[in-house]
């Protein structure tokens, strides 16, 4: 499959520039399917579109985090989405994708690789066509959900990526996750 | 900021640095001329750059310190130690400014413009104090603490003209000035008795630039105008030029300080002497008086340049010339020659292209390891062969590559001066610093990084190491306390000695505090040399009393960390009573390493090679017990399978990689060894910051990522995941502490 996509790196204002579109410009938004489901991101947060492939596994790590994997050269941490959602992580499957996107976080920014089931396309979606998130029943925390875009009739979950690849949160996690399992075993005991 | 300015913020540091020492200097042997005139220069070089990157808050601070450094220089003041301490003040002051430039602010804040306002007052009492005493004594009297460097008699040097010496920059003539003008414009202040023309800047016709100017000129004027109306002349370009004016009756340190600052090169002896004025009519009759004399030959008594060398020689021999006038001369020519040498072999590189090129040759270890395992494969032996030579000249420049990065540590060492100087004089204690293996050379960011743990060492040997001074006597130990900084290398590492010769660590104290603090049994046996690493540990200080220093409790194993962050540890050996000494132990490089490869089910591991003692075989073990007796000794193991928790069953022959680290052995068990491996580290990031065991990563040349084991934060993490399930009572704990030992990943 190789590279699909290859979007540019997002600038500095891409992040508040795909809020502020949202209610006014169509934006562009990359379309994904997740166990069966819609997902979209904001196209500019997206740097490149790569097969599943080379993972190389992080022991002592929550399940969520696949491991990472050789991004020409640089080392990218692989998140699987529907674990991070709460879900059972995902089955490699012949169109599965890691969709590399870049979170800022404090001054730095990371590239971080999402897993998805396929990657479908990149969508127009206008302002009035996305709707705030149901206050419950969508089964991912009302924060990861920037809103929900109207496409054919159908709804596209459009992720807040910065909050759901958070890297302070997923270092906390992983903290917590390291503590637990010390405790897990002493517990056994 | 923009480039000019961040030469210049860099160029200052360096400056001030410069300036720090010689003023350090200074306390020790005030009467150095040549230092006063470096420090002076260090200055005047500051005030200069600030004024052309128009930072006016720095140009108008130093301006004052200039000035002070000026009076130090002509003499009108001694050396005293408030004035050097006023001045290392200023210098902190200086360094404030220029952080402040160098943040791209616009104008200091209210505290460091409030402590520049106080020292600015300081400095002009000092100044008015000085010119004060220049009326009251209108001639330096021999008796100026600066005429002791000479060591035969007169001291002044008499003529009753000014000597003027300038040397017009480059851009004079860009700027629309025009040189003669001043020199008109100087003839109305009085009689200019003689004047000539210095064309030694001036490059080949081919090399110079019809709009840059090179002359100079050197002048000789009677006036009765200050040293401030002469100034004046030069005033529009001040910033442009060299300007020296030596007062009439000038003592003859002056004019030695003159011939070393003159910046023409290769001149004769002979002309310098004259053209420096050091000569006046009266003295220069006498030597050619001798000259006739010998000769019978009749000479007028002239101005002109005499016959140089010859000239030299018999001035000094008629004690016209004091001997430490020809010295100078003679020593500004081989100290010309030696810049020369020096500056041709320095290139400045920015920092950030080096690292760029370390990348680089990180990326070219990787692919070179692709080609060599793929050469491997196709079993082709000139191909093997070809890249095998490949890999061994990659290896090369990965070692240049890298010895680029390496600096001397004796810059670090001797910021200390300044601490010990500091320090000792809060504490009312004499202590010398002794410095050696300056040379030494290590990587620029472990370099960066030892900094503040080596100042915490330091400050705890000056405030808790030396004892007072009553107590050393009472010791029979000299009053002077020493605290010396040492380095050298060590089979692929860097150690770094830090020792005093103070009271030593007092083991009962550190036994009974660690007990206090629950950090050892009340009935535990240590040997001395646990009994003094325990103070390392989190939470511990042995200070009766908090000082400002140190002691605070945070030290120590904040120091440790720190450390453990670069990869390396810190020791400590004392005998009580004698004195104790740290010893930091360090990597030459944080950026590649050897390793060596293992493999755990599919995945490949990377244990870094210098803590491989050896590799077994694992044999028919009881799974029960992880230990294993090795030559008679109890050898725990660590299953990686296990911890790793990897699925599937372990194949029918495994191996134990043998490490050892910190003087414990462990053995790690593994499925397959793999062989060395150029290691690239990759830091795994933030996200895995909290990752204990794994200290980073690297790529294979198949492109895999293989991780790094942390083999003490692996063997910490199991010891103690293992004491918490059998210890009783404390099976339940709230929450792992934090391992000292950090991930490279946070590099």
């Amino acid at each position: 499959m190789g590279q699909i996509v290859q979007a540019g790196p997002a600038r500095s204002g891409a992040m508040t520039g795909a809020v502020v579109a949202a209610s006014a410009a169509p934006a562009q938004y990359l379309t994904f399917t997740l166990g069966g489901e819609m997902f979209g991101v904001g196209i500019l947060n997206v740097k490149e579109i790569i097969e599943f492939g080379n993972l190389t596994e992080i022991p002592m790590m929550p399940t969520f985090i696949r491991g990472v994997i050789n991004l020409r050269g640089a080392v990218v941490p692989v998140i699987d989405l529907a674990a991070r959602f709460g879900g059972k992580s995902t089955e490699v499957g012949r169109r599965t994708c890691i969709v590399i996107v870049e979170v800022p976080d404090e001054d730095a920014r990371h590239d971080i690789g999402i897993i998805v089931d396929a990657v479908s396309e990149v969508l127009e979606i206008a302002g009035s066509d996305i709707e705030p998130p149901p206050s419950f029943g969508a089964r991912i925390r009302a924060d990861f959900i920037q809103g929900m875009g109207k496409v054919a009739g159908k709804f596209v979950i459009l992720l807040e990526i910065n909050k759901v690849l958070s890297v302070e949160e997923i270092a906390l996690l992983t903290s917590s996750e390291i503590t637990a399992e010390a405790a897990g075993q002493a517990a056994t005991n | 900021m923009d480039e000019i300015t961040s030469v210049f913020v860099q160029e200052s540091r360096e400056q001030l640095a410069e300036m720090e020492a010689g003023l350090l200097r200074l306390e020790q042997n005030p009467d150095d001329g040549d230092n006063i005139n470096a420090i002076f220069r260090a200055a005047h070089t500051i005030k200069g750059g600030s004024g052309v990157v128009e930072c006016h808050f720095i140009e108008a601070f130093t301006h004052n310190v200039e000035n002070l450094l000026d009076n130090l220089r002509n003499g009108d003041l001694a050396v005293s130690p408030e004035i050097a301490t006023l001045l290392l003040e200023c210098c902190d002051q200086m360094a404030g400014l220029i952080e402040v430039l160098a943040a791209n602010a616009s104008a200091p804040d209210a505290a460091l413009t409030a402590s520049g306002e106080a020292l600015t007052g300081r400095l002009k009492a000092f100044l008015a104090a000085a010119a004060g005493g220049e009326a009251a004594s209108a001639l330096p009297l021999a008796s100026d603490p600066t005429v002791e460097v000479e060591s035969s008699g007169g001291g002044i040097v008499l003529n009753d003209s000014w000597h003027i010496s300038v040397r017009f920059g480059e851009n004079v003539l860009r700027g629309g000035m025009d040189p003669l003008s001043f020199i008109r414009y100087l003839a109305t202040l009085g009689e200019i008795l003689d004047i000539e023309t210095i064309t030694d800047a001036m490059p080949a016709a081919a090399a110079m630039d019809p709009e840059s100017c090179y002359i100079g000129f050197e002048i000789q004027l009677q006036t009765r105008s200050s040293k401030a109306d002469i100034e004046q002349v030069f005033d529009f370009v001040r910033d442009e030029c060299e300007l020296r004016i030596l007062a009439p009756n000038s003592k003859l340190s002056e004019y030695i300080k003159h011939i070393r600052e003159l910046p023409e090169d290769a001149m004769r002896l002979g002309e310098i002497l004259v053209r420096s004025g050091a000569l006046t009519q009266a003295e220069l009759e006498n030597g050619l008086k001798g000259q006739r004399q010998s000769s019978a030959e009749p000479l007028s008594a002239d101005d002109e340049p005499a016959p140089p060398p010859p000239l030299g020689e018999i001035l000094v021999d008629n004690k016209v010339v004091h001997q430490e006038v020809v010295n100078a001369a003679v020593a500004k020519q081989a100290q010309v020659t030696d810049k020369k040498t020096k500056e041709a072999r320095l290139v400045r590189v920015q920092a950030d292209k080096l690292d760029q090129l370390i990348d680089l040759v990180g990326e070219l270890v990787i692919a070179g390891a692709s080609a060599n395992l793929l050469a491997q494969k196709s079993r082709q032996t000139d191909l093997v062969e070809a890249t095998s030579v490949l890999s061994r000249l990659v290896e090369n420049i990965r070692d240049s590559a890298l010895q680029l990065r390496m600096v001397q540590i004796g810059e670090t060492f001797n910021r200390f001066n300044r601490v010990v100087r500091d320090v000792s004089k809060e504490l009312g204690k004499e202590i010398e610093l002794a410095i050696s293996g300056a040379e030494t050379e290590l990587d620029k960011t472990v370099i960066e990084k030892i900094g503040d743990p080596l100042m915490h060492l330091v400050r705890n040997s000056l405030d808790h190491g030396i004892e007072p001074v009553a107590v050393r006597l009472e010791r029979g130990k000299p009053a002077c306390g020493r605290v010396s900084l040492n380095a050298y290398h060590d089979s692929g590492s860097i150690v770094i000695e830090i020792s005093d010769d103070g009271g030593g660590l007092n083991k009962e104290r550190i036994t009974a505090k660690a007990i206090e603090r629950g950090l050892i049994a009340a009935d535990a046996t240590l040997s001395d040399n646990e009994i003094n690493n325990l103070i390392f540990e989190a939470g511990f200080s042995t200070a009766d009393k908090v000082s400002n220093l140190s002691g605070r409790g945070v030290g120590m194993d904040v120091v440790r960390r720190n450390i453990q962050s670069l990869r390396g540890t810190v020791d400590v050996r004392s005998v009580e009573g004698e004195g104790s000494v740290f010893t930091i132990r360090l990597p030459l490089t944080l950026a590649i390493i050897d390793g060596f490869l293992v493999g755990v089910d599919k995945a490949a591991y990377v244990i870094p090679l210098d803590t491989v003692v050896e590799c077994i075989e694992l044999g028919s073990q009881t799974a029960e017990r992880n230990f294993l007796n090795l030559r008679g000794e109890a050898l725990p193991f660590i299953r990686l399978r296990e911890l790793f928790e990897v699925p599937g069953a372990p194949p029918p022959r495994e191996s134990i990689v043998v490490v050892q680290f910190a003087g414990q052995r462990a053995g790690i068990v593994v499925d397959q060894l793999m062989g060395e491996f150029q290691t690239v580290i990759k830091p795994l990031g933030v996200m895995f910051r909290h990752l204990r065991g794994i200290g980073g990563s690297t790529i294979l040349g198949s492109g895999e990522v293989a991780l790094i084991l942390d083999v003490a934060a692996l063997v910490h993490t199991v010891t103690r995941n293992e004491q918490q399930q059998l210890l009783p009572g404390r099976s339940h704990p709230a929450a792992v502490t934090h391992h000292p030992s950090h991930s490279l990943s946070q590099h």
